[in-house]
Formats: structure tokens, sequence, C-alpha cells
């Protein structure tokens, strides 16, 4: 198992490698003449060159790229072309305030969905199973600006329940934190909810289909002893797939549910620097994504593997 | 119920429906829309009403006759793309699953690595390197969506490229590209016209949330996601607007996912076996 553990571990370390070059490629190498690129229209020989000097473009592509990789790696971006910070000192506080929202969503979804996924699967071809499948149908099917919009309307302009802004101010204290990112929260959470249920419940259901299953079922166990005791353990690597896969949509979902609520998070700061091609700050942004999304699904590997008991106890 | 020979199911009928009055009426725009889209006929964020069906928008144009101009651009942009994810990621697909080896080896780690970080972050970080417009939206998303189609459409043509009317028709000596378009493309049209709604409602939905970040079109054009966008500042005093744009595409998916459960529960399930 630990040759295992270690393969997934050098693969994913490689993966990242290669995802950093295809990140450098696509913001700084294949578009051409990148500082006319960025100045567009107000492009004078002056500022050309400029920015030139600043990223360095004189320089060969890939001397550009080990450099960057290698500052990337002692915590070094460069600096911000829109406002000239350190891009870390810019993309710190959005990065702990995304992580923020993320783990809140997390904590809620994934007890619940399992909950109600293994529910789902109890009582299959219930109302409660339709109502499951209608709700993923649904779930799937709208944008998260839609969901996002329509909680604000009703749950913060005309009830006023919460704050419509998610807003951080450094004297809140925890539980006002919460509060102020309920709603926020509260749209992640309806985003991954359903698909997370949907798949507990079949990776349950297909357990459930197996001849131990039925073993136990001619023994006269009630249904919920063997759902919980019987099949989910068994379920359990399928599931921690799906929720590890559903965390990694947390962290790209948040890009949407962050404008929506105009959250000062990492999400949006990404999508400002697209808009203003701030190169240094948008490979940054992309880069840690990237490590976040590589990581869960590494994670979610490496417990899967940890979980199999077949895995687990080698011949 | 059977329609020509197929069974068809209620939910299958009522996606069919959405899908239909929504395209339709999106061609039909010029004629069946009520007033010019872009003339400003009043007040800003004016309420519902019997002569406006979904109010003004924030300068004064009518609602309802900009969602049905803007569904021609959000539907053509999203079926453009997907039609390029398509035709890429099936020839890719089924040179890998055909001529396999090196070929088939080169192009599944290609996708991987491509895949192995988020596509909305692949998009943000094409648009930042090559900017915004509608060109370069409908490439990043055809050519991102082309690494998913390529999976899909090799692990279908390697099941039936192992079948032996297959192999028959490569013993009887016929050319490769015979093997292709005769025999495997006929018998991976089902399963990929299933993947081909399902890819349609991401490509969909993909668009109407790079407008709405301000990352696609450039100004003047409007699609759904952007006119939810421009109209956003309506929602903190209490008016609805943009959530009839962002409605408008959340049904639209709707109808989408209903017809995909049904061809692909049309393909799980045999025909003449009741369930």
């Amino acid at each position: 198992m630990l040759k295992l553990l270690g393969q997934r571990l050098v693969l994913g370390f490689l993966t990242l490698i290669i995802v950093s070059a295809l990140i450098f490629a696509v913001t700084e190498w294949l578009p051409g003449d990148l500082a006319s690129n960025i100045l567009g229209q107000s492009a004078t020989p002056e500022n050309v060159a400029a920015i030139r000097a600043e990223l360095g473009l004189d320089r060969p592509a890939y001397e550009r790229y080990v450099e960057w990789l290698r500052g990337a790696a002692e915590g070094d971006f460069g600096t911000s072309l829109a406002n000239k910070r350190p891009v870390v000192d810019v993309i710190g506080p959005r990065l702990w305030n995304t992580l923020f929202l993320a783990v809140y969503a997390a904590l809620v979804a994934v007890p619940l969905s399992v909950l109600l996924g293994v529910l789902a699967a109890i009582y299959r071809n219930s109302i409660y199973d339709r109502l499951v499948n209608i709700g993923a149908l649904a779930a799937i099917s709208m944008p998260e600006f839609f969901i996002g919009y329509v909680l604000i309307l009703y749950l913060a302009v005309q009830f006023r329940w919460f704050p419509a802004i998610a807003t951080f101010k450094p004297e809140q204290t925890f539980t006002q934190h919460l509060y102020a990112t309920f709603l926020p929260m509260l749209t992640l959470v309806l985003v991954v909810i359903a698909h997370m249920m949907r798949m507990t419940r079949t990776s349950v259901l297909a357990v459930m289909a197996s001849p131990y299953i039925e073993m136990a079922l001619l023994k006269g166990l009630p249904k919920s002893r063997i759902v919980v005791r019987h099949a989910l353990p068994n379920a359990l690597a399928p599931i921690i797939n799906v929720v590890a896969l559903n965390l990694a949509y947390l962290i790209v979902g948040v890009v949407v549910v962050e404008a929506v609520f105009t959250y000062n998070g990492l999400g949006r700061l990404m999508v400002d620097a697209v808009a203003k091609r701030d190169v240094p700050v948008v490979q940054a942004c992309g880069l840690i994504f990237a490590i976040v999304f590589i990581g869960l699904n590494l994670v979610a590997d490496v417990l899967s593997i940890i979980s199999n008991p077949r895995l687990r106890h080698p011949r | 119920m059977k329609v020509f020979g197929t069974r068809i199911t209620f939910t299958a009928i009522v996606g069919i429906l959405i899908i239909v009055v929504i395209v339709g009426s999106a061609i039909l725009a010029p004629w069946v829309a009520p007033y010019d889209p872009n003339a400003n006929l009043g007040g800003r964020w004016d309420p519902p009403s019997a002569e406006h069906w979904l109010g003004l928008d924030q300068i004064g144009r009518d609602m309802f006759s900009r969602i049905l101009y803007g569904g021609r651009v959000s539907i053509s942009l999203a079926l453009l793309a997907t039609v390029l994810a398509f035709v890429v990621g099936i020839i890719t697909g089924f040179a890998a699953a055909v001529f396999g080896g090196w070929i088939d080896i080169a192009l599944s780690r290609i996708a991987d690595v491509i895949l192995s970080i988020p596509i909305l972050m692949s998009a943000l970080m094409i648009i930042s390197g090559f900017g915004t417009g509608a060109t370069v939206l409908v490439l990043t998303i055809g050519l991102l969506y082309a690494v998913l189609v390529f999976r899909v459409a090799r692990a279908v043509a390697m099941n039936i490229a192992v079948l032996d009317y297959v192999e028959v028709a490569r013993l009887r000596g016929e050319g490769l590209m015979w093997v292709i378009l005769r025999e495997i493309l006929p018998n991976a049209l089902p399963p990929l016209a299933a993947e081909f709604g399902l890819r349609f409602c991401f490509a969909f939905l993909f668009v109407a949330a790079l407008n709405f970040l301000g990352l696609g079109l450039e100004p003047p054009a409007a699609d759904w996601g952007s006119m939810v966008k421009e109209s956003a500042l309506a929602i903190p005093a209490g008016i609805a607007a943009p959530l009839y744009p962002a409605a408008a595409i959340a049904l639209l998916t709707i109808g989408v996912n209903m017809v995909v459960d049904w061809l692909l529960s049309l393909h799980s399930r045999p025909q003449g076996e009741n369930a």
C-alpha cells in the first residue's frame, strides 16, 4: 500500500509541474507580444518598453518560466502590474477569505449530503427518493448566480434576515463572520449538495445489489442496519471520491458566487486580474487553484486507498 | 407511450416542448419580439406590466424583447462551442482508439494533464492571455470541452473496435476510413447523442458564467449571462430584473437535461422491456 501511496504522491507532483508550465505558456508565452496585448489601445512605445522590462520579456521564455517557478516555490510571485504591490500581499488575505467560505460550505454540505443520500438509498423509489432526483436535476441546471440572486432577493432584501453583501471587518467576531457569509455558503451548499447526495445514493445502492447484502437481508436484519453497518463501509471509497471532487468543485464555484456577493475572495481577485490582464496575479491565482485542486484529488485517492479494506490488508 | 416505435416518457415530452419554445422564440425573435431590444422606452427598472411583460431594464429597454434576442446569442455561442468540441473530440478520440500505441498514449496523457485543473480555471487563464470576445469564447470552451469529448469518444470507439463486425470489415480488407466512418461511427452515435446534449448544457452554462463575470462578449453584444450582470444592481433594490434572464438559462438547461435523461434511459434499457 505504501508503494501505491508513494506513486500517487510522485504523480501528483509531476502533474503540478506540467500544469505550472501550461499556466505559464498560456498566459505569457503563447499570446505572442504580451506587452502590447496587455496595454491594448493605450500602447505607446514607452509603456510597451516599460512592461517588457518589468516582465523581463527580452529573455527567452524557458528562462523566465524557471525563474517564475523558483520564485513561486519560495512564495515570491513577482509584483502586480495593476497596483505595483507584491502579488503575495495582494493574494494572502483573499486566499484566507476564500478558504474560509469553502471550508464553511464543506462542513455543512458533506455531512448533510451523505446523510440525505443514505436516506434516499434506504427509502428507494419513495416520494423522498423522487424529490432527491428532481432536486439534483434542478441543481445541475441552475446557474450559481440564479440561486445566489434568488437567495439575496428573498432572504436579504425582502425579509432582511441576512446581509446581501458578504463583507469582512477585522472587528467582527467569529460568529459574525459566519453570519455575514451565510448566504454565499448556502448558495455553494445548494450547488454541490444534490450531486453529492445522488452519488452517495448510487454507490450505496451498487453495494446493496451484492450477494452478501442479500444474505444479511435473508438473515432478517433490519434494513437500516444493513445499510449503515454492511453497505456503507464498502460504499465509502466512491463516496469519498465524490466528496473530494465536489470540494474541488466548491473551489471553482466560489469564482461565480464571490462575484454575486461581491465577496473579497481569491476567485473575484482572479476575475478582476483577468479583465485587467494583470498577468503575474493571474498566474499566481491559477497556480494556487491548481495546487488546491490537484491536492484534493490526491487526498481523495489516498483516502480511498486507505478506506478500501482489500488494499489495507494485502495478501 | 410510443412515437415512431420508440418509448417516450412524459418528462421527455416536457423537455422537448421547453426546448422548442425557447429555441423557436429565439430564432423568431425579430418577428415575435414586441419592442426593439435596444430602444429606450421609458423608466429605469419599470415593474412588469401589460405592455412590458418582464418590465424594463437598467436603461429602460424592454426586458422580454431583450431576452428573446439574447437567447439567439447564448444558444448559438453554446452550440458553436459544442459542435467544435465534438468535431475535435471525436476525431482525436477515434484516432486514439483505432491507431492505439503511442498516439493513444500521447493524446490520453495530454487529456489527463489538461483535466487535472478545473476547466473554468483553464478558461480564465486562456482569456487573460488572449483577451475577450466571441471568437476567443467559442474557441476556449470548444477546445477545452473537446478534451472531455475525446475521453468519451475514445472509450465508446474502443468498445466498438473490438466487436466482431469491425474485425470482419478489417479482414475483408476495408480501408481505415471505411472502418471508422461506416463501422464505428454509426454505432457510436447513440451514446454520443446523449453526451452532446449534456455537453451543450455545460457549454451553455459556461458561456453564461463567463459573460456574467464580464469575460465573454465585448459590451454592446449581450447574451443572457451578460444581461444578468448588467442588471444585477436591481437586486438590492428589491427588483427581480436579473432573475428573468437567469431563469431563462435555468429553464433551457432543465429542458435539455430532461431529454438527455430520456436518451440515456433508452440506451440502458432495451426496447420492449417495460420498467
